[in-house]
């Protein structure tokens, strides 16, 4: 007991004192899952939103597909993502294993299912309905789907804020692209691993906190937006 | 409109010929499931006839592309259901006009005067979500006839509304229609309604037009008995 009161204490005087350690990490964590959920968004918002406005019959083999990969296991996606980045892989000519990048792809594989498959489930909620009515007042293809977008703006939004706190908490795929290197792919969850591994609890502790301080801000804000999203 | 037929599971819809006259209000009447949405849904291109020809102005209508958009854009349809989008009242009954690029001082001259005839200038701002049955589906009238369309398909427009209301959208469509020329086709489960605004009555049943006429013929003298025992209140399947 005294040992996690004593890491706690520790934890917190490197989060006020800014350890110039911690915000590494912190920083490098936040670059890493921020631009793989604006990738996943780029990616899981149109397909999402296609596959929303589709017959649900007519969609049977890829919803099956998409809530497969919605449930895959972040050791799995970074295995296979490992194995085409890896020098025989067919993308090992980038040289992309071990650097930030390949913990950013790995991320943009685990979210964009995700994105994906919440995106259709709330469009296709209403978004029949929107799309006809759109149509109805004359609108074209384009203008209809962006209708469509803006009136499922709370269940995107909801889709992408799980989608990160999807990736920003995973530690399985980063570490096995990113292969925890100090100063360069090391993050959060793999630092985690490695400083209770080392009995460093303090290093540890501090960035749980700051793990459970980004989880609490991202589902306050989720849990606002479906408020406002309800009230409307 | 020649032979055009929908089949879903079965045929829902089969209408020999319907000719329908500019300017003309049509009140379509018939028991519950008759194909009376559906119509308007064909009419409006939103559903494709299953086969059978549909004639604008004399000419095939277009089965997609531009020539299908440039022809839906002459119509409006207003749902049941009145669907207004999450924004501002102004907003809701400027988007047809925003869709056909009409510039942005004759959308301000539409909008305000809409909203004046519809008694909701204080309301402009108002989000739509806020709104009343009765205001939402005045909004969603006027958003309809914003642009000026040839043709307003309404469906039970006053479903669910209080008398105050139903009277009030009564009046703007009649007022529409007139004003503007505008040829309204009008689904009504209310067989009174159709006798205080509609010019021409189309009476279907089992998808079928059984009947159409004059108002006042429909009314007082139907060709045919099951027109009658309908406008007279009684059930006919």
């Amino acid at each position: 007991m005294s040992r996690l009161y004593e890491g706690l204490l520790e934890a917190l005087r490197l989060i006020i004192s800014f350890d110039p350690d911690l915000l590494t990490i912190v920083l490098l964590s936040l670059r890493v899952s921020i631009t793989a959920i604006l990738l996943a968004t780029l990616i899981g918002v149109p397909i999402g939103t296609l596959l929303g406005l589709k017959e649900e019959k007519k969609t049977g083999f890829f919803n099956k597909i998409i809530f497969t990969f919605m449930g895959m296991p972040p050791v799995v996606a970074g295995l296979i993502i490992f194995l085409i980045l890896s020098r025989q892989g067919p993308l090992g000519v980038l040289g992309l294993l071990y650097t930030p990048s390949a913990m950013i792809i790995a991320q943009v594989f685990l979210a964009s299912p995700i994105v994906i498959g919440l995106t259709m489930v709330g469009i296709r909620a209403k978004g029949g309905e929107i799309e006809e009515t759109a149509r109805s007042l004359g609108a074209g293809s384009a203008l209809a789907a962006w209708t469509v977008v803006k009136e499922s703006r709370y269940a995107i939004l909801g889709a992408v804020i799980t989608g990160f706190s999807r990736v920003v908490a995973e530690v399985g795929a980063v570490m096995i692209v990113g292969g925890n290197i100090e100063g360069h792919t090391r993050v959060m969850t793999t630092a985690i691993v490695l400083e209770t591994r080392k009995g460093n609890f303090e290093l540890a502790i501090g960035l749980g906190i700051i793990l459970l301080m980004i989880s609490f801000i991202v589902n306050s804000v989720l849990y606002t937006i479906q408020k406002g999203g309800k009230k409307n | 409109m020649k032979a055009v037929r929908k089949i879903y599971d079965e045929e829902v819809l089969y209408i020999n010929e319907l000719i329908l006259t500019k300017g003309c209000i049509y009140g379509v009447i018939g028991p519950s499931g008759a194909g009376k949405s559906t119509l308007l849904r064909i009419i409006n291109m939103l559903t494709d006839q299953s086969s059978g020809e549909i004639l604008y102005n004399g000419e095939p209508a277009p089965k997609n592309g531009l020539g299908k958009l440039t022809l839906q854009r002459n119509m409006a349809l207003v749902f049941q259901k009145t669907l207004l989008f999450k924004d501002t009242v102004w907003n809701n009954i400027a988007y047809g006009l925003k869709a056909r690029g009409f510039n942005k001082k004759e959308i301000e001259i539409r909008v305000n005067s809409l909203l004046d005839q519809i008694g909701m200038t204080e309301l402009a701002s108002r989000r739509a979500e806020t709104l009343s049955g009765g205001e939402a589906q005045r909004v969603a009238i006027a958003r309809a006839v914003a642009f000026e369309p040839e043709i307003l398909l309404l469906d039970e427009p006053t479903a669910n509304l209080d008398p105050g209301n139903i009277e009030l959208i009564e009046e703007m469509i009649i007022k529409m229609a007139r004003d503007k020329a505008i040829t309204v086709i009008m689904v009504t489960h209310n067989v009174f309604q159709a006798k205080r605004i509609a010019d021409q009555v189309i009476f279907i049943n089992q998808g079928k037009i059984v009947e159409m006429g004059p108002t006042e013929k429909i009314f007082s003298k139907p060709d045919n008995e099951s027109t009658r025992l309908f406008v007279e209140g009684k059930m006919v399947y």
